[in-house]
């Protein structure tokens, strides 16, 4: 694929918001995760929320997608002058030339929760409730669409957990066929009782903060976050920023929910987006690796991450700082491979003391100063959906 | 953007598959309102099997004829599947669920609310490991995928099926997202025109458009699910003429269409 130029990009977790918010949280290792103190969700659990998400404004013209997901892509839009960028990029390139692509696992759908628990005497949702712009998918590229007064395509992805990163590959097809020059990409996902009390049937949430890759993982933490990204095609004049060298996307066609054993699915997508980019394994200098905190996910991600990468480049998760924002996880771990690459600098495992020792990966589990030309990044998803990203410097 | 359909397929109120469609489409039959048949999807192992509900069983049907009536390998496609309300019998079943004094949610019931349910199950039904993708739309979700599909076709060079589908919300999020029948349509497109019924041109406009109209009862199907919005190409392929339609993508944008039989 011709590579893109990341040409604004930001993102907000629960470990800060901002690029310089979320590279201190990383170099200072201060994670965002704390015990959950949202109403009726499972007991004894670990979230990563985004602080003063519920006093954010969506201004009055579009109020009527006033929800907790849209307020979150409210507050990116807001961070790092990522909103003036795209408005600067629409009167370059004309605002019907820029596409939204968003991934969301559950989009507004807490709204819908609030909704029910507010339903009158016969059952009825109540009036002032708005279904199709909150709870509906497309409610969120629809915003940031009005939001940025653009008016290409609006795409909605939803793949589950690999929802925001797989917004890249939409997008580069609406701009490889021609249909745009430049797209909005990544993801939204928020707390919402349905996904925390879904993953607490799977019995997959962790009693304290997630522990990606050690020995004694003990399951997932789920973050909500917004992950970013302006994407262009990258010209010569290019070389040296940082872009999407490659993508690859795969299926496991094995479970819904369980990864297939031996990560065949998630070696088939990182081996595409090598493909794609035209490197050879070797290439990639750190892998931020899909590390959900699950014993399957973690160890089934380790064969395969050994099998494409052997045991030389370092790998770790940065869930232990933001939780698994789900379909954001993508789109926001997209932000942190670009904040690595930016800085020279490897973010390991946050929380564990040594990576499991039945893996055969090189988990780094201290931060670390290094040169990283390209950073592959994971994203797997219930469905047995998996996909890869690579990010680094364009033209190197 | 040019690409080319090699087959189609169709399920829906009185439309039991494309061959049996195709004289209804054509105007040749009388359209005669009929449940729709949700068969058990094949290719499925048995436990899996008694996992779906009716909305994945839409999906895979349309999406199983497609792949027949197109000769083609089911490892030899991407998939892009496209619904608006996704599994809302799931999701809502959740929802009310997560109002009871104690909260009990299946495994299976949660692994099964996510939008791309479908296209897991059917990556399952096929064994394949090829790409695939779920996208949302809201009324536009069949113009939206279609749009998608055949940016992937035509940049990538390798065929896809696409299934777009939707089916009734159950009470009380019917109220707010009507939703009259269980419809999916699926299209097998094609990067090169061998072996193809038509060809597909598709360009971006930013301007607003009106739905496609049909003639007779099947045009009133159009506007009762957003799936149903296939009709009008569904329709131009099963008389094998061209046509020109402007499907509306948001309130300001919409994708025009041509196709024209080869």
């Amino acid at each position: 694929m011709p590579p893109l130029k990341l040409a604004a990009w930001t993102a907000v977790a629960a470990m800060g918001a901002g690029r310089d918010a979320l590279r201190a949280a990383l170099r200072e290792r201060r994670t965002g995760l704390a015990p959950c103190e949202l109403p009726r969700m499972p007991a004894g659990i670990w979230v990563g929320r985004v602080a003063g998400l519920e006093q954010v404004a969506l201004p009055p013209a579009l109020e009527a997608f006033a929800c907790r997901n849209n307020r979150l892509a409210e507050l990116a839009l807001g961070t790092d002058g990522f909103a003036g960028r795209v408005r600067a990029a629409a009167e370059r390139l004309g605002p019907a030339r820029i596409a939204v692509v968003l991934g969301s696992s559950t989009a507004g759908i807490e709204e819908t929760e609030q909704a029910y628990a507010r339903r009158g005497a016969d059952g009825a949702l109540p009036a002032a409730y708005r279904y199709e712009t909150t709870h509906d998918l497309h409610a969120l590229p629809r915003y940031v669409r009005a939001r940025l007064g653009l008016r290409g395509p609006a795409v909605s992805v939803s793949t589950a957990c690999t929802s925001g990163a797989r917004s890249v590959l939409e997008a580069a097809a609406l701009i490889a066929a021609g249909l745009a020059d430049a797209a909005v990409v990544g993801g939204v996902d928020t707390l919402c009782r349905l996904t925390l009390h879904g993953f607490n049937a799977l019995e997959l949430l962790s009693p304290g903060p997630c522990r990606p890759c050690a020995a004694d993982r003990d399951g997932i933490c789920i973050g909500e976050a917004a992950g970013l990204m302006l994407v262009e095609p990258a010209g010569p004049r290019d070389d040296g920023a940082i872009g999407v060298l490659g993508m690859g996307a795969s299926s496991d066609g094995h479970h819904m929910s369980s990864p297939h054993p031996e990560g065949l699915g998630a070696v088939a997508a990182m081996q595409a987006a090598l493909d794609s980019a035209g490197l050879a394994a070797d290439a990639i200098d750190y892998v931020n690796l899909h590390g959900t905190g699950t014993r399957a996910n973690d160890a089934m991600e380790d064969r395969a991450v050994a099998r494409v990468f052997g045991s030389a480049v370092p790998c770790s998760s940065t869930k232990g700082w933001s939780g698994h924002a789900l379909g954001a996880a993508g789109a926001l771990e997209a932000v942190i491979s670009a904040i690595a690459v930016e800085d020279g600098f490897i973010p390991g495992c946050l929380g564990v003391r040594e990576a499991d020792p039945g893996f055969a990966s090189a988990v780094a589990v201290e931060n670390r100063t290094a040169k990283l030309r390209r950073v592959l990044s994971n994203s797997f998803g219930f469905g047995g959906n998996n996909f890869a990203l690579v990010i680094g410097r364009l033209g190197a | 953007m040019r690409v080319w359909i090699r087959a189609a397929a169709v399920l829906g109120p009185g439309l039991p598959g494309w061959a049996a469609s195709r004289p209804v489409l054509r105007g040749e039959a009388p359209w005669q309102e009929a449940a729709v048949a949700l068969p058990p999807p094949p290719g499925l192992p048995a436990t899996e099997r008694r996992r779906t509900g009716a909305v994945v069983r839409l999906a895979l049907a349309a999406a199983a004829e497609a792949l027949a009536e197109s000769g083609f390998a089911a490892s030899a496609l991407d998939s892009v599947f496209a619904s608006s309300n996704g599994d809302g019998a799931v999701v809502g079943a959740i929802l009310a669920a997560l109002e009871e004094a104690e909260v009990a949610i299946s495994p299976t019931q949660f692994h099964n609310s996510v939008h791309n349910a479908a296209v897991g199950y059917w990556g399952i039904a096929i064994g394949s490991t090829r790409p695939s993708v779920a996208l949302g739309g809201f009324d536009a979700a069949f113009a939206t995928g279609l749009m998608q599909a055949a940016a992937g076709v035509a940049t990538s060079g390798r065929a896809a099926l696409f299934c777009a589908y939707d089916a009734p919300m159950p009470v009380p999020l019917a109220a707010v997202r009507p939703t009259a029948f269980p419809f999916a349509a699926a299209l097998v497109l094609v990067p090169e025109p061998a072996g193809a019924q038509a060809a597909l041109s598709l360009g971006y406009v930013a301007e607003p458009a009106a739905e496609p109209a049909l003639d007779g009862p099947l045009g009133a199907l159009i506007a009762s699910n957003p799936a149903a919005r296939a009709l009008p190409l569904l329709a131009a392929l099963a008389r094998g003429e061209a046509a020109t339609l402007a499907f509306p993508l948001l309130e300001d944008a919409h994708l025009a269409v041509s196709v024209a039989p080869c």
